[in-house]
């Protein structure tokens, strides 16, 4: 109803009518103002000003809580079962909604603010035969908009011209789809020759046909009629709303879609709300407790029945009012329901929210989750899950920009069999090169990257003495690559690198000396050691995933032809001339030792080529080139011809940064019985690579599987064996264990049971074989080896499968997952997964916007979990365990006195402590409890990872811990209300008084209450800040305070009705027999706890407890060890440096990319940093340059 | 140096507060500090218990039925409740002193104050003297807000209304002629009922206050001439008034009607035999209901209850007993001292 009313306003003024089809006619303002289509202006907010209130207490009434007290409050306005004023329900509710209301308000405000700023956002539209500046919301159905490079695109618009050649714009769609990769749209011919004449715009008066408006982001169809003639209309000549222009001076466009017309905002469902799993207990336990509550109802009503019947109709005389049984006990069923609603009392609600934000505050105040380099604290950007963070269970993390900083560094390499890179001391030991190593000056050359660094001196020696190996071996990396330069000013290089790797390896060679510095598509001009030689460019040998190899072959400016190929050591091994045998073996050997400490490798190789061999190779190439069939194996093979008898030059090795702290993070979650899935859209060696080196995968396990068949087939296969491995007598039938769950057992769910492993192994998957393992038929399988599996890695992996994984854990474990990424390719994981972590400070702020928390790098993630997560769990539980208790002690009570007062639904308590107890008596310590508690501080969380265990398997609050806590709190008011009564029972005040009485009896009984669950809250405490002391005891104090003040004679005199107490804290609290029995009770409420909990610390010690003893044990904190990471020594070859998958050959030699000079031209591949850039094939349509024919009409 | 403070805008402050290391006291249950606290609950808990027990012991009390249930019994001839104007008497011996002061009281059975709508059947604006009350009784004293004319009830109220009205004599026998015990009915109320909360209304003669209006019906007499010997005793101050309206707790309780506090009895009462005279008039027995008389002394700690002491003294011993069991636990399952 709620969401139906909001559309209603979204829509106000909508048309009544279901679209059919739309029609428009450009510049024809009048003609399409007559359908009343929608027109730019968006609306996100929900209220204004007069819809607030009446929306907003609509809204909130919807919910169960405050629904059950409006009803409360109207069974308390009929007097007949009113049992408590009006009072003791309207505060709390109040309370509660106006706290609400204010936070409901401030987020709509927000929105009211985003909402302007995006309609005032100024685009320029022609009107009237001119352009003119105007506001986003003004732009109407049919009107022609020019953007300009890097505007984001103001509504769905049928792009007409462009300034590009063959009327192309490149645009992104990171906020549509995710995808930061440059996609190209182009216009129809026809349009395409207005131009940017504003005149021929004016006058076009094309009449477009369409689909109604729609969510389909990647169809469109329609039809373009423009002087009789007809072109048919389809998604690559629309612009959609939400994408950015780039690398596209300008463009015009007609609008088509308008404001919420728009596919953005057709797609912009609701967002789900993500529940924790507490959140979905406490709705069953809250379920439970209103049958709970019900039963006691009708249990007290059904007494009171009996008691009309047998007492109350022979008390008749002094009774106020004769009824008859039945419908006296159907009264006190109601009136029972009013007082004992504290059971599930509404301040639970607020508490719960209060607790959470506090939590969250602590995670964006956090010192040691603030990234100083660029200033970015952590964030809290949904504080409602926070307890969720002590129980994750399984970790599923993108690779790039997550655990690596996706910064490659050109660290090593071997020219010629002399490796370079290390740094030895006097006495040839190796030196650990940390940042105060000294760096090689590289000042000799003007065009040095500054940032580049470098420790060993010798290779900058050998560069300038001339050597020609390592001069060639330069040189190819200056040419040998499609990196697109860009000099902005002289000397102040920057290359736009398809892959990071590339980048480093150009710019390694750049600062020995061999500066790459332009290309053309027909020449590559490189500065050689200060010397300008431009080569030509002959053909470029593109890379892909089964060459795995990319070669250029250039012609020197002597004339010299020479093919410069790098790539793959094992390929690159297979294509060399036999008489490098020997340099083969010892860059082997370098290479090894580059693999083992993590590099990522390349073998450099050259060949001379014969002019005419070249002549003729070039012309069968343009064959090739032009086969309308088979032309990639046609090519192919040309390639694998050339590529042979090659020369070794060495290897470079290239380090994929790890960000700080990675392998360490993921041994202290790994301890903490935190599986980490690695699901990359990187190749499967560089994603291999980086599990060893992030200690993910080790020498020592027992195998890792590899799972990448190309057969569904093939990959159960292989996924049984890897299993059969692990598990050699384990059931061949998953143990599927079927429950239900949720509200009224509504949901089912299928656990399957976690299988015992011998040994450590771990699993690599690609996204072929995933795809396929993900199938219905065969998750359960890819669930149950991957669950064996310490490590799992998926690679190649699509960010659809990414989300489906995290479903599939989801779905079968019913564990909570996290899943932590940067990139927009992980944004589907992210919101899959019970928590989504972005990683911020980075470029792209996709991942950020969709998270639930974000920070800067990858190591905070342990503490956000083991610590931030772990003391919210633990305190929410606490809180939760606690609250209940308190409030069934209460109640129970209630039920107790309901025997002695003849089922009539007198409360034991004064009203206004009734109203008090929980807002204003225990609210302020139970706070305190919840929002400092520790068990153990920070430090020794990190030491103990294993203290995060209890969270995943819902130790602290769960069904049991429930039912444990109403047995404790049945006992405690049992204690709490006959031990009054006896100790009262036919006694007197010292002076012989009456003591007995109704109101002392009150005063009695809930004092004794509250001293109870006071001290019950200490002995829950255990971490006493200075804030905890004095809540605890200021609310006691306040108490007393309190009651002294509501039982004076002046409250009595000014509102006489409301505080009939008067006198009675005065006459009862100053009887020695009082205090000893609240006393009394307070010593049997708490002293069996005591014993209890002291005799399981003994007998079942927790780990918990452990922990606690021993921090007690040694007050000084030992220093940490300092880790040392151990060198691997391994023989296995770790990636070679290419981590995209298909080069930018063609770009770069088309010279429809490069018709311009590159000095101008924009960043092309501005977003390199997105994994998706580098690992998914950059798809450039082939562009025709045939006149689209007109269809017939 | 500007720069580093631009940079570091967004860096968090570094309090104990948010950083989460405010200073705290971390306590646990230690057996040194577990076991010794049992003993010394346990031992002081006992002393306690002795001591209440002791106290409560000290105290005498003197309860006697007069419902007339037992045919036995002199009220019997009183039970029935259409027998108006009903004196019985009540005899009984005294073999010792029976130390003072005496407090006198009657006790109700069965009799629920405690209902809520019973409770609830007052006006606490009339009883405080306002006269706006007087004429227009709250809505919850109904059905004993108007009588059957429409006139308002004064005080109204189901509870006001019930008011016990037995009245008693207390003589003592001496040498076979009854010598009149002196009852002492001052400041059997709270000081606050009888200061504050119950006004009559400042209107002299406070006959007048009450014009049109009408007496509760069970009622013999109007409020105004509840004593008329002391006017600071009359109306809603009236003290028996004042104890009947503070409304028990429970379904059995007692409450004062008189001290003998006066003359030959200021020690106490005497040995000897007494007669208790009786004006019955309160019907019980229709709900199973029974009164009693009750003759006590008081102690620091009130009136006599054993329970007190007795559980005092079994938690007490409770403690010391899971002392022992926890030094035996602590002794066979130390601490594991690694791990």
């Amino acid at each position: 109803m709620g969401s139906l009313l909001s559309r209603l306003g979204l829509e106000c003024g909508g048309k009544a009518v279901k679209e059919e089809e739309r029609h428009l006619r450009a510049n024809d303002r009048e003609l399409n103002l007559s359908y009343k289509y929608s027109d730019n202006a968006i609306k996100t907010s929900k209220y204004n000003i007069f819809t607030f209130l009446p929306l907003n207490l609509f809204e909130q009434f919807q919910r169960l809580a405050n629904a059950y007290f409006l009803f409360l409050l109207c069974l308390q306005s009929i007097p007949e079962v009113s049992s408590l004023p009006w009072y003791t329900t309207v505060v709390p509710l109040v309370l509660v909604l106006s706290m609400t209301m204010a936070k409901d308000g401030s987020d709509d405000m927000n929105r009211h603010r985003c909402d302007k700023q995006v309609n005032n956002r100024q685009v320029e539209v022609l009107v009237e035969g001119e352009l003119q500046s105007e506001k986003w919301m003004d732009v109407q159905v049919g009107d022609i908009v020019k953007l300009e490079n890097n505007q984001f695109v103001t509504a769905d618009l049928l792009l007409l011209s462009s300034s590009e050649p063959l009327n192309l714009v490149y645009i992104e769609t990171a906020e549509l789809d995710g995808e930061t990769n440059l996609k190209v749209k182009q216009a129809l011919t026809v349009t395409g020759k207005l131009e940017d004449s504003v005149e021929k715009l004016a006058n076009f008066n094309g009449e477009v046909h369409c689909e109604p408006p729609n969510n389909r982001l990647d169809k469109f169809t329609g039809t373009l009629t423009l002087k009789g003639e007809t072109y048919s209309l389809d998604n690559e000549r629309i612009l959609l709303r939400g994408c950015t222009l780039r690398n596209t001076q300008w463009c015009f466009g007609l609008v088509v879609f308008g404001g919420p017309d728009t596919k953005l905002m057709q797609n912009c469902g609701r967002t789900t709300f993500k529940r924790t799993s507490i959140d979905r207990l406490m709705n069953v336990l809250v379920l439970s407790i209103f049958g709970f509550l019900m039963i006691m109802c009708l249990f007290l009503a059904i007494g009171n029945g009996i008691w009309e019947y047998q007492e109350g109709s022979k008390f008749a005389a002094f009774l106020p009012k004769g009824v008859n049984a039945p419908f006296s006990a159907f009264l006190t069923f109601w009136s029972y329901v009013i007082i004992l609603n504290t059971v599930v009392p509404i301040s639970l609600y607020v508490s719960v929210e209060i607790i959470r934000l506090g939590n969250s505050f602590y995670i964006n105040w956090d010192r040691k989750m603030y990234y100083p380099k660029n200033d970015t604290p952590a964030e809290a950007r949904t504080t409602t899950l926070n307890e969720e963070l002590g129980q994750i269970k399984y970790i599923f993390s993108d690779k790039t920009g997550t655990l690596t900083q996706n910064v490659m560094t050109f660290n090593k390499c071997s020219i010629n069999g002399k490796a370079y890179g290390e740094l030895l001391d006097f006495s040839g030991q190796r030196v650990e090169i940390n940042e105060k190593t000294e760096k090689v000056d590289f000042s000799w050359n003007n065009l040095a990257d500054p940032k580049f660094c470098f420790h060993d001196n010798s290779l900058v020696e050998v560069v300038r003495d001339g050597n020609p190996e390592v001069q060639a071996f330069f040189r190819l990396l200056a040419l040998c690559h499609t990196v697109m330069p860009e000099e902005k000013k002289e000397g102040e290089l920057y290359y736009q690198a398809q892959s990071p790797d590339e980048g480093a390896l150009v710019t390694a060679a750049r600062n020995f000396g061999f500066v790459f510095r332009s290309r053309t598509p027909e020449s590559i001009t490189v500065v050689e050691m200060g010397e300008l030689v431009t080569y030509e460019l002959l053909a470029v040998l593109d890379f892909n995933n089964v060459r795995k190899r990319m070669s250029v072959i250039v012609r020197s400016p002597e004339g010299k032809l020479t093919l410069y190929c790098k790539g793959a050591d094992t390929i690159i091994f297979e294509r060399l001339n036999p008489s490098c045998s020997n340099l083969t073996e010892v860059t082997t050997l370098h290479l090894n030792e580059f693999a083992g400490e993590g590099l990522r490798t390349l073998a450099l190789a050259y060949k001379d080529i014969d002019p005419e061999y070249m002549e003729d190779w070039k012309l069968r190439h343009h064959v090739a080139n032009t086969a309308m069939d088979e032309r990639e194996e046609k090519l192919d093979a040309l390639y694998e011809e050339i590529e042979k008898g090659l020369l070794l030059l060495g290897s470079t090795a290239v380090e994929d940064k790890l960000q700080d702290g990675v392998p360490q993070t993921i041994e202290q979650l790994s301890k903490a019985d935190i599986k980490i899935w690695v699901l990359t859209g990187d190749k499967q060696e560089t994603a291999e690579n980086i599990g060893y080196s992030c200690n993910m995968l080790r020498e020592e396990m027992n195998e890792v599987f590899i799972v990448s068949a190309n057969t569904a087939e093939e990959v159960r296969k292989e996924l049984q064996t890897a299993r059969r491995k692990m598990t050699p007598d384990g059931t061949e039938e998953p143990t599927v264990k079927k429950s239900r769950s949720g509200l009224f057992c509504l949901q089912k769910t299928e656990t399957v049971a976690d299988e015992p492993v011998n040994g450590e192994y771990a699993m690599v998957i690609n996204g072929h074989s995933l795809a396929f393992a993900l199938e219905k038929d065969m998750e359960i399988e890819l669930l149950r080896t991957a669950c064996m599996c310490q490590t799992v890695i998926c690679c190649r992996v699509t960010p659809l499968q990414k989300a489906q994984v995290v479903e599939l854990v989801k779905k079968y474990k019913q564990a909570v997952t996290l899943a932590i990424g940067d990139g927009a390719n992980d944004v589907s994981m992210i919101k899959a997964a019970h928590i989504g972590v972005g990683i911020s400070g980075q470029e792209g702020m996709q991942a950020v916007l969709s998270s639930d928390y974000s920070f800067a790098q990858f190591r905070y993630l342990q503490r956000l979990l083991l610590v931030h997560g772990r003391w919210s769990y633990l305190r929410m539980c606490k809180f939760l365990r606690y609250f209940f208790y308190k409030n069934f002690t209460f109640t129970f009570v209630h039920f107790w006195y309901g025997f002695f007062c003849g089922f009539s639904a007198q409360t034991v308590f004064d009203e206004w402590f009734i109203t008090l107890f929980n807002l204003v008596y225990t609210a302020l310590p139970v706070l305190s409890l919840s929002l400092f508690d520790q068990d153990v501080n920070d430090w020794w969380s990190f030491q103990y990872p294993q203290l995060y265990t209890p969270g995943q398997l819902n130790q602290y609050f769960s069904k049991r811990a429930f039912v444990y806590t109403v047995l404790h709190s049945g006992y405690s008011s049992l204690v709490l209300f006959f031990i009054p009564w006896a100790a009262m029972y036919d006694t007197v005040r010292d002076d012989g008084k009456e003591i007995v009485d109704y109101q002392s009896f009150a005063l009695l009984a809930q004092t004794c209450l509250l001293i109870a669950v006071s001290i019950q809250l200490g002995l829950d405490t255990h971490y006493w800040t200075a804030m905890n002391q004095f809540f605890l005891w200021g609310s006691l104090s306040v108490y007393f305070a309190v009651i002294f003040t509501m039982y004076s004679n002046g409250m009595f005199l000014t509102l006489t009705s409301s505080f009939p107490f008067i006198g009675t804290a005065r006459n009862s609290l100053n009887q020695p027999n009082v205090w000893l029995t609240m006393l009394l009770t307070t010593v049997l409420c708490v002293l069996p706890v005591v014993a209890y909990r002291f005799l399981r610390i003994l007998l079942w010690p927790t780990i918990n407890d452990k922990v606690r003893y021993k921090v007690r044990q040694d007050k000084v904190l030992p220093a940490t060890p300092r880790r040392v990471q151990a060198r691997r020594t391994s023989t296995r070859r770790s990636g070679y440096a290419f981590s995209h998958a298909q080069g930018y050959g063609d770009l770069v030699t088309s010279g429809k990319f490069l018709r311009r000079t590159p000095k101008s031209r924009p960043a092309l591949f501005s977003q390199t940093d997105s994994p998706l850039a580098q690992t998914q094939p950059q798809f450039y349509r082939t562009i025709s340059e045939r006149e689209e024919p007109p269809l017939s009409p | 140096m500007m720069k580093e403070e631009l940079e570091t805008t967004n860096r968090p402050d570094n309090t104990a507060f948010t950083q989460q290391r405010l200073p705290a006291w971390q306590p646990m249950l230690s057996a040194g500090i577990v076991i010794p606290g049992f003993v010394l609950i346990g031992l002081a808990f006992i002393g306690i218990g002795v001591a209440l027990f002791i106290t409560s012991q000290n105290i005498t009390v003197l309860e006697k039925d007069y419902t007339g249930v037992e045919t036995t019994s002199d009220c019997y001839k009183c039970s029935n409740p259409s027998d108006k104007n009903c004196t019985c008497k009540l005899e009984f011996s005294l073999s010792n002193l029976f130390e003072g002061p005496v407090f006198f009281y009657y006790g109700l059975s069965n009799y629920f104050q405690s209902q809520r709508s019973y409770g609830a059947s007052k006006d606490e604006y009339q009883l405080s003297g306002d006269l706006d009350y007087f004429k227009t009784p709250i809505s919850a004293c109904s059905p004993y807000q108007y009588d059957a004319n429409q006139n308002p009830i004064v005080p109204c109220g189901s509870l006001a209304n019930s008011m016990f009205n037995d009245t008693f004599k207390l003589y003592q026998i001496v040498n076979g002629t009854k010598k009149l015990v002196p009852f002492d009915g001052k400041g059997i109320a709270w000081w606050t009922d009888y200061n504050i909360k119950y006004r009559n209304p400042s209107v002299t003669p406070l006959k007048n206050a009450f014009n049109g209006t009408v007496k509760p019906s069970f009622w013999s007499k109007p409020a105004y001439e509840l004593d008329t010997s002391d006017p600071s005793n009359n109306g809603f101050v009236n003290q028996d008034f004042l104890v009947w309206m503070r409304r028990a707790a429970l379904p059995d309780f007692r409450k004062l009607y008189r001290r003998i506090t006066e003359g030959d009895y200021a020690r106490g009462l005497p040995a000897g035999n007494y007669s208790l005279e009786i004006a019955y008039n309160y019907p019980v027995l229709s709900f199973g209901g029974r009164k009693k008389v009750v003759f006590s002394n008081v102690s620091w700690m009130g009136g006599k209850n054993q329970f007190l002491g007795i559980a005092y003294l079994v938690v007490g011993s409770l403690c010391v007993v899971m002392s022992m069991v926890m030094l035996i636990v602590y002794a066979k399952f130390k601490f594991p001292e690694d791990d």
